[in-house]
């Protein structure tokens, strides 16, 4: 990956790629494991292939998939004030939006923090446990991992995760404010959703999602 | 060279390819609507921005006072209380990056088709900044659902979304959107033709 192509040598196209962000063509050479190939213009990382990486990710995946139905639904914050008590899920807080017009802002809310992430880890595990298990690709799992990856910049669950951080501060002078089990869970959800984000190579599953091996 | 790159997974095919044999993406050498998408949603999520900005945020009852705080006031409140962490990091989150953002994406359409604006490096960090930022603005919204639901306590205090928060949610999804359809590799075009050798 160190050199841009000639223009006048022609390789088959399968030995090219080319980089997404600003279209620099470059000859594919594949990384050895731990390394990463970065675009030389705009030095975007193009590849970079991890050990085990897909086990780890799926692991992170099913991992995510429990954490966020059990953040969804037990109570994340509990308020105090004079005797009168409070808990909320994020459910409730959803919901909050959920009178008049605000309806629409209750369902984009609950979306973007609960059904977006969990359905990116749904569709993560659908395209990699058969990719790992090195079985053919699993029905329209090429997709599957577009879809999921259209969907990653409206996967908020870390936003609203320092959202809590703030709304706590806000209101601490008001009332005594406790943290919920969900609180922790949502805490676990954030460091997984990035640990998932640096597992995973997206040119590598492209490749044996288009090259599946013999089993 | 003849080629058109899929922006999703990165395979070359040739130029007048439809679509993408590997992933099924939509492929087109340079978005020609790129630009037209980008002022659209820009122009909405700056007119949601408006409204946004004047309409109540939070609506607060106590015992003794109903209070409706906007954006901005809600901020100048916390720092009268002496919370000014809390008041700079509302007044980042939703006031300066959005007003950058509507800036920097702005700039950014303007200077792919003026030639001589700005480095292409620097142009394609503030790109990737503006992508990677965007999302963060929708902390208020969700400090907004959190407060409301939480703060629920009958007589003695209630707090309930005004109606700026959802203008604001629109604009912040809209602008998100605007910066999704600006085709980053427009950026790197004009570089090709002052002889630079880069192969498009």
């Amino acid at each position: 990956m160190k050199d841009t192509v000639d223009p006048d040598i022609s390789l088959p196209l399968t030995e090219l790629i080319v980089c997404p962000q600003c279209d620099a063509v470059f000859h594919l050479k594949e990384p050895e494991t731990g390394e990463k190939a970065v675009c030389q213009r705009c030095h975007t990382v193009l590849i970079a292939p991890r050990r085990q990486a897909g086990l780890k990710i799926i692991a992170i995946a099913l991992a995510t998939f429990i954490l966020i139905i059990g953040a969804t639904f037990f109570p994340f914050l509990t308020i105090d004030a004079a005797g009168n008590k409070n808990s909320v899920s994020v459910f409730d807080s959803a919901l909050a939006f959920s009178s008049g017009p605000m309806v629409l802002l209750a369902l984009a809310t609950a979306g973007l923090i609960m059904v977006v992430p969990l359905v990116r880890a749904m569709l993560t595990l659908y395209v990699l446990v058969p990719i790992v298990l090195d079985l053919p690709p699993a029905r329209y799992a090429m997709q599957a991992f577009r879809f999921s990856q259209a969907l990653q910049p409206w996967s908020m669950a870390e936003i609203f995760a320092l959202g809590c951080a703030v709304a706590l501060v806000k209101i601490a002078d008001l009332a005594t404010v406790g943290f919920g089990p969900a609180f922790w869970m949502f805490g676990g959800l954030v460091v997984l959703l990035v640990a998932q984000e640096s597992f995973m190579c997206r040119w590598s599953v492209w490749n044996s999602l288009e090259h599946p091996k013999k089993s | 060279m003849g080629l058109v790159a899929c922006t999703r997974c990165t395979r070359a095919w040739p130029l007048g390819t439809q679509t993408c044999g590997r992933c099924g993406h939509k492929m087109v050498s340079r978005d020609a609507h790129s630009l037209q998408k980008v002022w659209a949603f820009w122009i909405v999520g700056l007119m949601c921005y408006v409204p946004a900005n004047v309409y109540p945020m939070l609506k607060t009852k106590t015992l003794f006072e109903n209070d409706e705080s906007t954006i901005v006031g809600g901020a100048v409140e916390l720092a009268h209380h002496g919370a000014f962490g809390i008041a700079f990091i509302i007044l980042l989150a939703s006031v300066a990056i959005p007003l950058a953002k509507f800036w920097a994406v702005a700039y950014l359409a303007v200077s792919v088709r003026r030639p001589g604006a700005g480095g292409n490096h620097a142009r394609h960090l503030m790109y990737e900044v503006v992508e990677y930022i965007g999302r963060w603005s929708m902390i208020d919204i969700f400090v907004v659902a959190i407060l409301s639901s939480l703060v629920q306590l009958n007589t003695l205090a209630n707090i309930n979304p005004g109606p700026a928060s959802m203008f604001f949610a629109l604009s912040v999804i809209f602008t998100m959107l605007s910066a999704q359809a600006f085709d980053s590799r427009l950026i790197w075009d004009k570089q090709t033709k002052d002889g630079t050798p880069l192969n498009d």
